[in-house]
């Protein structure tokens, strides 16, 4: 229970009679690039719901920081950073109000939040729109925003429910820099993504099928164990064969 | 760090927190035209609109007179009616039927019919009888203008006569008290002022909360250490605030536009106001839990504030109510909070008087936020 | 166009909007919640309400005071308590008790008379003073007014003569004045106008707010299909809530049913339809949910409840306040309601209110499709 930043033992959730995540098992490591891969509807988004303490599970176990998810749901909040599938910052509120706003609900002195704030804008290049209102702003600004707030306080782990949905390729390559910059300041990061050459950036990754791990590896050790070239065939093959036991 | 201290830590975190929480409130609806519109604008025109039209007041009543007599004495009494404030001769015939057309399609209120002897009978100094028929149409104000009507007629009968028959005939003075002149705003405004108070406590409240599940916004926070009372705070003292001020801007306007009395303590009507706004901001937080969209959230609180609106004595009389219903008016909380502004307004009274609506908003206040968090609580994880 | 061709386009509109329909009637049916609170609240509102509201007097809690009882003083005493509507709690000898008590809520009305009052009775120079608390006007006019009709009646016995000009007052149409019968309408009116306009508002402004309107606006319906086939499910949902509604009226209330009742239902109907127009209209305007209520609410339901003489009369109302009470539409429906219901009148009396509610309708119908055609981006 000690080294792992996110350990998860038959993780499992129902809703009545439908099982959207079905005994799931792995282990990430402190620092690592997680990848979670899956199609749409395969599970992704219940499991980091559970993992990020926003939904219970309905039976296994998960620790997230060294933290039980089903016992010590507010203290995993207070390590981890989280950046929702759908848009979940406020637009009627600046770029520049968002980030003073979580800053100061993750208890941040102000100096600070004034700090990382003005460090943050910079890096994302939104300086510019900083005091607009967000509701103008294009997708991918507001992605880098809500990305932005996911790492403010400098979690232990951080959570990324396709980040780069939608996004146009410089931004994603923009994404993904600032996702590597993060792991090597000792930050986990656990993403979830469709695309299947983000995958390729991952250090290991996993692939949901049908709401069980059908795969779990590093990119080169999945390839090579399916024969193929490509992340994409793998789930390919994987998504039309059935799930295989990891 | 001893204990104190930690505690005292704490509380000064959770402050500042929940100050955040509100700064952003504030900068929300100070950016959102629509919710601004209907803080300020919507309940003023509200007030002056309503306050004029919520009256039972009789004034002009429409009537028609069948004069069979044609008679002096007949276009006497009928001039009367005439020069009364409370009557409008809409037409005078010597036969029923157009009158009796005219109230069946609704255009009189009242016909007054004088026999075909009136004039003579009177002149011989002999009784006779006139028919005032009103139309049920009207309600309770059919029997208050035939009330009117009969005591024109019997003013007239005692200038007919100059001494009275008898000694028997009683001079009636009347007298309303709190209210000389009858004025409906004075009834109705106190009223208005709480009801608008308490759209915005429980309306806006539920709406807003439901509209950050609905966006996804709650889903953020949810997911950072926020805790529960930090956030219920954050969320409920805005529109605390925002509540209160509503009622000190309406009682200001109400002041300006009809020159609202005020007799009483206005810091003991702002104290009930402030317990009152915790039962229907806790009634807001509990209908958001029970919503899953705007819309549903928007019906909810409707059929709530309809209840309270119709139950609460705004307008329509309690003691009209069957026991039942006055009964079930008790756990109604605008009940008691229009009639301590009633009171504090109108009559002047003071805490002693107010004593039991006072506690019964105390003790709502209690009941209903406890089971708002608990629900609350329950729902959001 | 030749004629089978028009016959198969029109059949394909058809279709197409059937087909629409009974997917926004799915659609309706499965949110359980929702649709048991549009069938049921309506009905426990006109339930509760029916019984609730009303402006009658009764229980008037009455006091006396007299400075020298005889048996003039009893007698009168006696016909109060002989009244239904008066519940007389006590005798005082001065007026002293009566600023606490009417402050304190504890009395509504108080018979103030004068010492000798039986010596004065026969010098023909009586006098009493009846004071009422009207701090509510209207209870107080309507208490004040009843008590002078006892005393009226106590001095008819003790007269000799009979008064020289008898005033015999007859009430048409529901002798028993109940106050109900009048409201009845009036809330059969607000159940209606909530349903068809507030939902039919919050309805289409979802679809702009969620962004499926754009679906269906390029899909091959045309702009006056969609608002059709989102209003039609609301229009049967408020057609039962009518139904219900005056079936409450009926069997629970005793409210008269003078009049035609096919007559009534089809203006309920005209009625819906001019609600679900304006719910229409509100909604092309709206830019959010939100606003959508505001503009139902501020626009539609303050205006129903309170302009409409649902509650307070019309005529009692400033001169400059009537002629925008004609704009409501409930102020035309209510008294088609009140005739049909409580004078038996027909079209004959009705037909100018009924066209007015036709013209409504017609003209909210065309503004809506207009703005909505224009709206497109929403």
């Amino acid at each position: 229970m000690n080294d792992a930043a996110v350990r998860a033992r038959g993780l499992t959730r129902r809703f009545g009679d439908f099982t959207a995540v079905d005994a799931i098992t792995f282990e990430v490591a402190a620092g690592e690039v997680f990848g979670f891969l899956g199609a749409n509807g395969a599970g992704k988004t219940t499991a980091i719901r559970m993992l990020t303490g926003l939904l219970r599970p309905t039976s296994g176990e998960a620790s997230v920081a060294g933290h039980d998810v089903r016992t010590e749901p507010d203290a995993i909040k207070r390590s981890i950073g989280y950046m929702s599938q759908r848009f979940s910052l406020y637009e009627d509120l600046t770029p520049r109000e968002n980030i003073r706003l979580y800053g100061g609900i993750y208890g941040l002195p102000r100096s600070e939040i004034r700090r990382r704030t003005d460090h943050l804008l910079e890096r994302l290049g939104l300086v510019s729109a900083a005091d607009e209102l967000v509701a103008g702003l294009p997708l991918g600004w507001k992605q880098k925003l809500a990305f932005s707030v996911a790492l403010l306080h400098e979690p232990d782990i951080v959570f990324l429910d396709e980040p780069t949905g939608g996004v146009d390729p410089v931004t994603r390559r923009q994404f993904w820099e600032m996702i590597y910059e993060a792991a090597a300041s000792g930050t986990t990061a656990f993403v979830t993504t469709h695309y299947m050459d983000e995958a390729e950036y991952c250090d290991r990754l996993s692939i949901m099928v049908s709401g069980r791990i059908a795969a779990l590896g590093t990119p080169e050790e999945l390839k090579r164990e399916h024969g193929v070239d490509s992340i994409e065939d793998v789930f390919v093959r994987l998504a039309r064969g059935g799930p295989e036991d990891s | 760090m001893t204990g104190l201290a930690v505690r005292r830590d704490r509380a000064r975190t959770w402050l500042r927190i929940v100050g955040t929480l509100i700064r952003k409130e504030f900068r929300q609806v100070s950016r959102d035209r629509v919710m601004l519109v209907q803080i300020f604008a919507i309940p003023l025109i509200q007030l002056l609109i309503l306050a004029n039209a919520a009256t039972f007041e009789i004034r002009d009543s429409r009537m028609f007179v069948v004069d069979e007599s044609r008679s002096a004495a007949s276009r006497d009494l009928t001039r009367r009616f005439e020069a009364s404030q409370y009557f409008s001769l809409a037409g005078v015939s010597a036969h029923a039927r157009p009158a009796d057309e005219s109230l069946l399609a609704g255009d009189v209120s009242l016909i007054l019919h004088l026999p075909d002897d009136f004039g003579r009978r009177l002149a011989r100094g002999e009784p006779t009888s006139v028919q005032i028929v009103v139309s049920a149409e009207d309600g309770a104000a059919a029997g208050i203008v035939a009330g009117y009507a009969r005591t024109i007629v019997g003013a007239y009968a005692a200038t007919v006569t100059a001494s009275t028959p008898s000694g028997v005939p009683i001079d009636i003075r009347t007298r309303g008290w709190y209210n000389e002149a009858l004025d409906y705003q004075q009834h109705m405004v106190p009223g208005i002022l709480v009801v608008l108070v308490t759209i915005i406590g429980t309306l806006l409240t539920a709406m807003n909360i439901v509209r950050e599940k609905e966006i996804g916004t709650l889903e953020q926070l949810n997911a950072t250490p926020l805790t529960r009372s930090e956030f219920i705070a954050g969320k409920l003292l805005p529109f605390w605030i925002l509540a209160l001020l509503e009622l000190g801007f309406g009682l200001v306007a109400a002041r300006l536009a009809f020159d609202l009395p005020i007799r009483g303590s206005l810091l003991l009507l702002f104290a009930a106001g402030g317990i009152y706004l915790v039962v229907a901001l806790g009634i807001g937080l509990w209908i958001s839990t029970l919503a899953e969209t705007q819309q549903q959230a928007m019906f909810i609180t409707y059929f709530f504030l309809m209840i309270n609106l119709f139950m609460s004595g705004l307008f329509t009389p309690i003691a009209s109510m069957p026991a039942w219903g006055r009964a079930f008016a008790e756990l109604i909380p605008l009940k008691h909070f229009i009639e301590i502004s009633r009171a504090v307004l109108i009559k002047g009274a003071g805490v002693d008087t107010l004593a039991v609506p006072l506690v019964a908003l105390v003790v709502m206040a209690f009941v209903v936020f406890a089971v708002a968090v608990r629900q609350y609580s329950k729902t959001a994880s | 166009m030749s004629t089978p061709d028009r016959d198969r386009s029109l059949r394909r509109v058809l279709g197409v909007l059937g087909g629409f329909i009974r997917k926004e009637t799915r659609h309706i049916l499965r949110d359980r919640q929702t649709l048991a609170v549009l069938l049921a609240l309506p009905l426990v509102e006109v339930l509760l309400f029916g019984f609730v509201i009303r402006t009658d007097v009764e229980n008037v809690r009455i006091g006396f005071v007299v400075p020298t009882p005889d048996e003039a003083t009893a007698a009168l005493v006696t016909r109060f308590r002989g009244s239904d509507l008066f519940s007389p709690i006590g005798t005082w000898t001065s007026t002293d008790p009566l600023p606490a008590l009417f402050e304190r809520g504890e009395l509504d009305q108080a018979i103030v008379l004068e010492p000798d009052f039986a010596a004065d009775l026969g010098r023909g120079r009586a006098h009493l003073l009846i004071v009422t608390d009207a701090s509510d006007p209207n209870t107080g006019s309507a208490m004040s007014t009843y008590a002078q009709q006892v005393i009226r009646g106590y001095e008819r016995e003790a007269a000799p003569a009979p008064p020289l000009i008898d005033s015999r007052i007859r009430i048409r149409f529901d002798p028993t004045l109940e106050s109900r019968n009048l409201f009845v309408p009036g809330l059969i009116a607000l159940v209606l106008t909530i349903v068809s306009a507030l939902m039919t508002s919050i309805a289409i402004t979802r679809e702009k707010e969620r962004g499926t309107m754009e679906v269906l606006l390029v899909s091959p319906l045309r702009p006056w299909q969609i608002i059709v086939g989102k209003v039609a499910p609301y229009l049967l949902l408020a057609f039962i809530n009518a139904l219900t509604a005056l079936g409450a009226a009926w069997l629970v209330f005793g409210v008269p049913f003078r009049g035609s009742l096919v007559l009534l239902l089809f203006e309920s109907l005209l009625y819906i339809f001019v609600s679900l127009a304006l719910g229409v209209f509100v909604s092309t305007r709206a830019q959010s949910q939100r606003a959508a209520m505001l503009g139902a609410v501020a626009g539609l339901l303050m205006p129903s409840t309170l302009l409409s003489g649902m509650i307070f009369p019309i005529h009692s109302m400033p001169a400059w306040l009537r002629p925008i009470t004609n704009i409501v539409p409930a102020t035309w429906f209510i008294e088609i309601a009140r005739g049909v219901m409580l004078k038996g009148v027909g079209l004959a009396h009705l037909w100018q209110e009924t066209l007015i509610l036709i013209l409504m309708a017609a003209v909210l119908t065309v503004a809506s499709v207009r703005n909505f055609d224009t709206r497109l981006s929403g």
